[in-house]
């Protein structure tokens, strides 16, 4: 069923973009420029909407399972940066004791199961979540995200078989970033291959009910998540959600890069600074800029208070940063803790 | 000689075979890693882009087609990304690939190579950070090698792709722009022929791939204090060169193996098992192992460390078993 937003929803939803366009920013920089840390990392940019519709949707029971990039989803679903920021760190205070760092970063308090960093990973764990959930008698459902790019591997058809036979209530969210990506044969980063044009007909062929949105438009995002998260709290079996955004020109690349500049939130109303080798992306694709635009042109807030809300999130994120690089490393010994329960 | 990096040798490699053999295919993503090395394959992609083959994250069904080409008779070389991401393709590898030689009574081969790249990446986590020799040791019917350096790649990988077996290559992904002096032309290092980096007598330390380097660093170190250390680098595991190792434990009588793979059932639990088998009495002291503990790998590079081989276990080890000497002996 489609809610009604007001405008403090609208504002909490904007506010929950900005904490993960600039949390994003802070990871590009710890690695670029502070060295901080050293391995490869995915940023969830241009994805912000659907993150923050998709968990508008869901309530405090449910469960999930997220992938490489899954900053975005975490800090969406409301985990706290800087311990999101210590994890990537691979510091003591972070999500998961440093141990997880960017590539299996979880908040199981928040419900997420363990993060894969396994093309395909997220999609069949997403079942087992499901499955339980079902079998406890409520009506929690368990959301499955992953990338265009995990319908390449076999064991993503073998889980949506087993979704569709045991009716599982596994929300899966496919968000499409291929479209206008490089690729490995363009010198870019991998991207999604396959002879299937349309990727909602894969879920069709198991009878799973399939519905595509705009990635860019939170409440598009928001109106048909909820939809789908109704059809299997219902117990009807899987949902297949389809949210398709442009590949951001910072993941063109083999290692990520902020190219697009820290988000500069007077785009949203100020032609002037558009121009440049990215104007497309700050005029069309740009979710941040796009809703708050919306936000803007129906009266619901202003521009000082947008200038307001971008600087309080920024503030946010660089004592998250603080927070980070002060937290100790966890003790070496510690890496032997945790191999068994 | 001149001096090149892994990336350059292995499309030295790569190179020739596309040149000598028309049916010739790379297939995988980064096949030279996501470093800056990566931009090394631009000008041998637009060579040779009509047998280059970028598949999807499909590498149980890419590994299998290339097993299944080279059951055709085509030498087919597939790079199959990080350690972890072989996994998906274990099926293809240990019930296909490992078997079709034994189960076709010889009337079968699958000369397919199969490349990997392993080990730390600093802060890669549990799936980015795999050395999974002893894994795929198990598997009957594959040749291994784990080349040390540029030079290694190059004469390893062309003896690989030429081998009529299956071979399973693996290199470190840290490691692909380290130098060497790496010969020109086609150039070949036989399989099952250890080769002793440094000479030494007080103990011997075996390693392969980049633990190899490293033990050599340790060497050093251990030379200042008046151990004189042998660094054999097995650069193939199957076939196993065990008169190398042999030979070098009865000079030193001290054996450490150093090895990034786990402790248990690895490359380092083997060779002690063979040396104990069959050069016992050459022991002065008990073997060492320097291998990972058997814990994923955590995030953090505190961690990682700590449950890693890394020089100054080496020099530990070393320490300890040229100290364990009995005094009859001394």
């Amino acid at each position: 069923m489609t809610e009604t937003w007001d405008a403090e929803r609208r504002r909490g939803a904007l506010q929950r973009m900005l904490t993960i366009r600039h949390f994003e920013e802070a990871v590009d920089k710890l690695f670029h420029e502070d060295h901080a840390f050293m391995t490869h990392y995915h940023l969830y940019i241009g994805q912000e909407s659907t993150g923050v519709g998709l968990m508008e949707a869901l309530g405090p029971d449910d469960k999930l399972a997220t992938h490489h990039r899954n900053h975005g989803h975490i800090l969406a679903r409301g985990s706290d940066p800087k311990k999101a920021l210590a994890e990537i760190l691979g510091r003591q205070d972070g999500l998961n004791k440093g141990a997880g760092g960017t590539l299996h970063m979880s908040d199981p308090e928040l419900g997420f199961i363990s993060t894969s960093s396994i093309v395909g990973g997220s999609i069949s764990l997403a079942n087992g979540a499901g499955f339980a959930l079902k079998q406890e008698g409520g009506d929690a459902i368990a959301v499955g995200l992953f990338g265009d790019g995990a319908l390449e591997e076999g064991i993503a058809y073998e889980a949506l078989n087993l979704a569709a036979l045991y009716e599982l209530p596994v929300l899966f969210v496919c968000e499409n970033n291929s479209p206008g990506a490089l690729g490995s044969a363009g010198g870019g980063f991998p991207t999604s291959v396959s002879a299937v044009k349309d990727l909602t007909t894969i879920p069709l062929t198991f009878g799973i009910p399939v519905e595509t949105v705009d990635g860019r438009d939170l409440e598009g995002v928001n109106e048909v998540a909820a939809k789908a998260v109704d059809y299997c709290r219902g117990r009807k079996g899987p949902f297949f959600l389809h949210a398709v955004t442009d590949r951001w020109a910072g993941s063109q690349g083999l290692w990520p890069e902020v190219v697009t500049g820290e988000l500069d939130i007077s785009m949203a109303w100020d032609e002037s600074n558009i121009k440049g080798e990215h104007e497309d992306w700050y005029r069309n694709h740009d979710p941040v800029l796009i809703y708050a635009r919306k936000l803007l042109g129906s009266d619901e807030v202003s521009q000082d208070e947008l200038t307001e809300m971008n600087e309080a999130q920024k503030t946010r994120i660089a004592e998250a940063r603080d927070f980070a690089l002060e937290s100790p490393r966890p003790n070496p010994e510690s890496a032997l803790e945790h191999v068994f329960a | 000689m001149p001096t090149k990096n892994y990336a350059d040798a292995m499309l030295d490699v790569l190179g020739n075979f596309m040149e000598s053999d028309p049916n010739f295919v790379v297939m995988g993503n980064e096949v030279l890693g996501i470093g800056p090395e990566g931009m090394q394959f631009e000008p041998f992609q637009k060579k040779y882009g009509d047998r280059i083959l970028f598949p999807p994250c499909s590498e149980a069904a890419y590994t299998a087609m290339a097993a299944g080409a080279a059951m055709v008779g085509h030498r087919m070389f597939a790079h199959l990304g990080l350690a972890s991401f072989t996994y998906p393709a274990i099926s293809s590898i240990a019930n296909e690939i490992s078997t079709a030689r034994t189960s076709s009574g010889g009337t079968i081969s699958c000369p397919v190579t199969l490349h990997i790249s392993h080990g730390l990446l600093h802060g890669g986590g549990a799936q980015h950070s795999e050395s999974p020799f002893g894994m795929y040791w198990n598997l009957p019917g594959i040749e291994i090698a784990a080349p040390s350096g540029a030079k290694e790649v190059k004469g390893l990988l062309t003896t690989a792709i030429k081998s009529d077996n299956p071979t399973i290559v693996l290199t470190h992904a840290f490691g692909y722009g380290a130098e060497d002096d790496v010969p020109d032309g086609d150039f070949e290092i036989p399989f099952g022929q250890a080769n002793v980096a440094r000479e030494g007598s007080d103990v011997t330390i075996v390693a392969c791939s980049m633990m190899t380097s490293i033990a050599l660093g340790a060497a050093e170190e251990l030379a200042g204090e008046g151990i004189n250390a042998e660094v054999v680098d097995l650069r193939t595991l199957v076939p196993l060169d065990e008169k190398t190792i042999l030979d070098s434990v009865a000079k030193t009588g001290r054996l450490i193996v150093a090895d990034e793979g786990r402790m248990h059932c690895g490359v380092a639990s083997e060779i002690a098992a063979m040396v104990s088998e069959k050069g016992l009495d050459s022991l002065k002291a008990s073997v060492a192992r320097v291998a990972r503990t058997d814990a994923p790998v955590a995030a953090n590079q505190v961690q990682e460390e700590f449950i890693s081989p890394t020089a100054e276990k080496i020099v530990s080890a070393a320490r300890q078993v040229v100290g364990e000497v009995p005094a009859a002996a001394a």
